[in-house]
């Protein structure tokens, strides 16, 4: 087995995120919530060092981890771009906006590109519904999106078409 | 023409921050004024988050309000700054072109609080919303808040609050409508000495956003609501659960919860009496079935969210095992003016058996979308057309979906339907946590069925059968359905699941997961029948059994659709008739809906099929 020393480069931040909070377990989900806010994703460390911290097993850690959407077990990419497939986006006509970007980036929702520039996801619904459809990419809302636009955003954020 | 406007003292300038408005530019508006007065130190510039959908002003942002004289702008661009700040703060001329143009009158309004969708509303829950900074705890003093609270410290027995309660008929808005006195009063009885009381904040429902504005528009109102629930049945500890995307909540409760403490009303001998509360934030991990409540436990108890059986109720043993109270944000809400007005007040408003007011969400096909609080008893149709000034556009409304993915979806004939908690569930759907959402005849409902089926498959805890596997079922035979390869047989046979998942499903989850499904079935067959005999989807939105072709005798060639088409699959001149290359178009249907001409057709796509 290879190890790969770059896990441990964070060791400490990861340290000091988790030991902001007493090992109470009612804490668990705010501490792996900050962890994923910090580093967009659960690093594999940064999960037995909280089950070690919180004398949990790491199948439970684990657990909590892959049943929350929040959290996610592998690196997002630079910019994730989030289609609101809530209901009044929906009717909206949401799901041709995700066709495009999915087309243009070459990505499945859920997914990220090679370069590691893009991920694109859906989200169940963002509470701005006057504004349907939208879209949101690093926290810049995209107030309804007709399906051409897709591609001037992605453009926006330096990205190429992958048109296959 | 402009008017002139009264001079008055100091002068406030309000930029709305929000969602919407941000999207649109405010921050750079805001800064603007900020460098513009600098030289006006009598004006003041605030930034400002009205309630998420405010008024479905929220599309019209960047909204800046002028106190005291109330005067609202919409649209504001960065370079209207400097004429706003000649003409309307220093010299009172009102500028007509940033006025709101109400949709449905087409009146030009100063203030959103003179347009028919503010007018209709009777506001309890959400009364303070966009009225005060919900940063600062002294506007919500100022406006009555913590009254209640001193009123049952200072003069009320803990029974004669849950009393109180139970007298004003209040049931749970979060969906279930069990009535909340007598939650309490479970809560209050059940044995043991420490007890929890708990707000859920988990708002998952796809198109509803109420709990969310409560708790960023007036933070303090729950949590007076929570420290009475407290009161009245003994408990020392509560915990607000939020979603995590609600960061501005957060934010808010997270510096209502200090100031409270700061001034007296929370912690350790709350106003110089014995009794001593106090709240934590507890930021949910992004699972619709966390809203149900033995899930919601499991969640802040550091689990996954599975729910539990309820033999149990949480009154007796939620919380680490201790009796536990969970009202729903909206229901809090409403606890302060129940205890400072009095229950018969409260219950004067609404019908026999569903009291108060309700909040709703208006969104979709909608003219005004926004938030809407009625009494109970209000008919879909009044708050439909007259309060949401009727379905966008003037297409013909087909149905309205209520409920969120549990509910369902309800038709034209029961427009007339009082909503409550009862008659809601009697036509099939449930008043859940108030989404509305309204829907066109370019909707297509077995489409609609297919998509809530789809949510739901993706929330499903997966801990009991007939949700996990009843859900999957039916997501595969409508998405058949949708594609053209449906049997008819297959009707019933979804019949018989829904049956089998509401007869044996743990929680709520499963046992209403089957009302989108059950409702479009039982409203719009027609559609179902027309997807699997004739493999044509009447609303143009299911791709796979439609093609767009233009009419040549109403196409009146004004490239409108050519600029919108994002594939480049229509070609013509300017004047002449324009054509869809059927290989290239991808049927997102963008050019169907906005033909203002009614040229572009739907027709069934032929070579597909069996």
């Amino acid at each position: 087995m290879q190890i790969d020393l770059g896990e441990y480069e964070h060791t400490r931040e990861y340290k000091n995120l988790i030991e902001n909070y007493s090992s109470q377990p009612e804490y668990l989900l705010a501490m792996m919530q900050d962890v994923q806010k910090q580093y967009n994703y659960l690093p594999r460390l940064a999960i037995s060092m909280i089950a070690e911290y919180m004398s949990m097993p790491v199948s439970r850690v684990y657990a909590v981890a892959s049943f929350y959407k929040a959290f996610s077990l592998t690196p997002k990419g630079r910019y994730v771009f989030r289609v609101c497939d809530g209901t009044a986006c929906h009717i909206k006509n949401s799901e041709t906006l995700l066709d495009q970007l999915q087309q243009h980036l070459g990505i499945m929702a859920g997914e990220t590109t090679p370069d590691g520039l893009f991920s694109v996801e859906t989200v169940n619904c963002l509470g701005a519904c006057a504004l349907a459809p939208v879209m949101v990419v690093n926290g810049k809302v995209y107030a309804k999106v007709a399906t051409g636009d897709v591609k001037k955003i992605i453009k926006e954020y330096g990205g190429q078409e992958h048109d296959s | 023409m402009t008017a002139n406007l009264e001079q008055n003292d100091r002068q406030i300038v309000l930029v709305c921050c929000g969602t919407g408005c941000t999207a649109n530019g405010a921050r750079e508006v805001f800064q603007n004024f900020q460098t513009k007065l600098k030289d006006h130190p009598e004006i003041e510039v605030q930034p400002i988050i009205k309630a998420t959908g405010c008024n479905g002003w929220c599309e019209k942002g960047p909204l800046v309000r002028m106190m005291p004289r109330d005067i609202t702008y919409c649209s504001v661009a960065a370079k209207d700054v400097d004429e706003i700040v000649e003409k309307t703060l220093l010299n009172g001329v009102l500028i007509k072109r940033l006025l709101y143009r109400d949709p449905v009158s087409k009146q030009q309004l100063t203030t959103h609080h003179m347009t028919d969708f503010y007018r209709k509303q009777h506001k309890i829950a959400l009364r303070n919303i966009g009225e005060i900074d919900p940063g600062e705890i002294n506007d919500f003093i100022e406006r009555g808040g913590y009254q209640a609270l001193k009123k049952a410290l200072q003069g009320m027995r803990p029974g004669e609050l849950i009393d109180e309660i139970k007298a004003s008929g209040l049931r749970g808005r979060g969906g279930g409508g069990f009535p909340t006195g007598r939650k309490w009063q479970a809560c209050s009885e059940a044995r043991g000495e420490t007890k929890y009381i708990i707000c859920n904040g988990d708002e998952g429902d796809p198109g509803a956003f109420m709990d969310r504005s409560i708790l960023e528009g007036d933070p303090h109102t729950v949590i007076e609501g929570m420290i009475l629930g407290a009161y009245a049945v003994g408990a020392a500890h509560g915990y607000i659960y939020v979603r995590d995307e609600y960061d501005l909540a957060v934010q808010y409760l997270g510096k209502a919860l200090k100031d409270a403490r700061k001034n007296g009303y929370l912690g350790n001998k709350i106003l110089d009496s014995e009794f001593s509360f106090d709240i934590e934030i507890i930021r949910g991990g992004g699972a619709f079935v966390c809203g149900e409540e033995t899930a919601l436990i499991a969640s802040i108890e550091g689990r996954i969210g599975e729910p539990r059986d309820k033999y149990v109720f949480p009154t007796e043993k939620g919380l680490w095992g201790k009796p536990t109270i969970i009202n729903n944000v909206e229901t809090w809400a409403n606890i302060p003016v129940i205890i400072r007005e009095g229950a018969e007040e409260f219950a004067a408003i609404g019908t026999e058996a569903s009291k108060g007011t309700k909040v709703f969400s208006l969104v979709g096909k909608v003219v005004n979308t926004g938030l809407v609080e009625v009494p109970m008893g209000t008919t879909l149709r009044e708050i439909i057309y007259e309060i949401g000034g009727g379905v966008l556009k003037k297409r013909a409304f087909k149905a309205v979906q209520t409920g969120g993915p549990s509910g369902g979806c309800i038709p034209a004939e029961l427009l007339d339907l009082p909503v409550d908690f009862d008659s809601l569930t009697q036509a099939g759907s449930m008043m859940g946590s108030g989404g509305l959402i309204v829907m066109d005849d370019h909707t297509c409902m077995v489409e609609v069925a297919r998509y809530y089926v789809n949510f739901l498959a993706e929330e499903s805890c997966g801990k009991c059968t007939p949700c996990r596997e009843g859900i999957r079922a039916l997501l595969e035979i409508l998405t058949n359905i949708c594609r053209g390869q449906g049997r008819i047989e297959d009707l019933q046979l979804m019949e018989d699941i829904c049956l089998t998942m509401q007869e044996a499903s743990l929680c709520a989850l499963g046992r209403t997961a089957p009302n989108p499904v059950l409702s479009t079935l039982r409203y719009f067959r027609d559609e179902y029948i027309e997807h699997i005999e004739n493999q044509f989807c009447p609303a143009g939105v299911c791709r796979e059994l439609t093609t767009f072709f233009i009419d040549p005798e109403k196409c009146t060639g004004c490239t409108l659709c050519i600029k919108y088409c994002s594939v480049d699959a229509i070609t013509g001149e300017k004047k002449q008739v324009h054509v869809i290359d059927e290989n290239t178009c991808i049927r997102c249907g963008e050019c169907y809906r906005i033909c203002t001409f009614d040229a572009i057709k739907l027709a069934r796509r032929e070579h597909y099929g069996n």
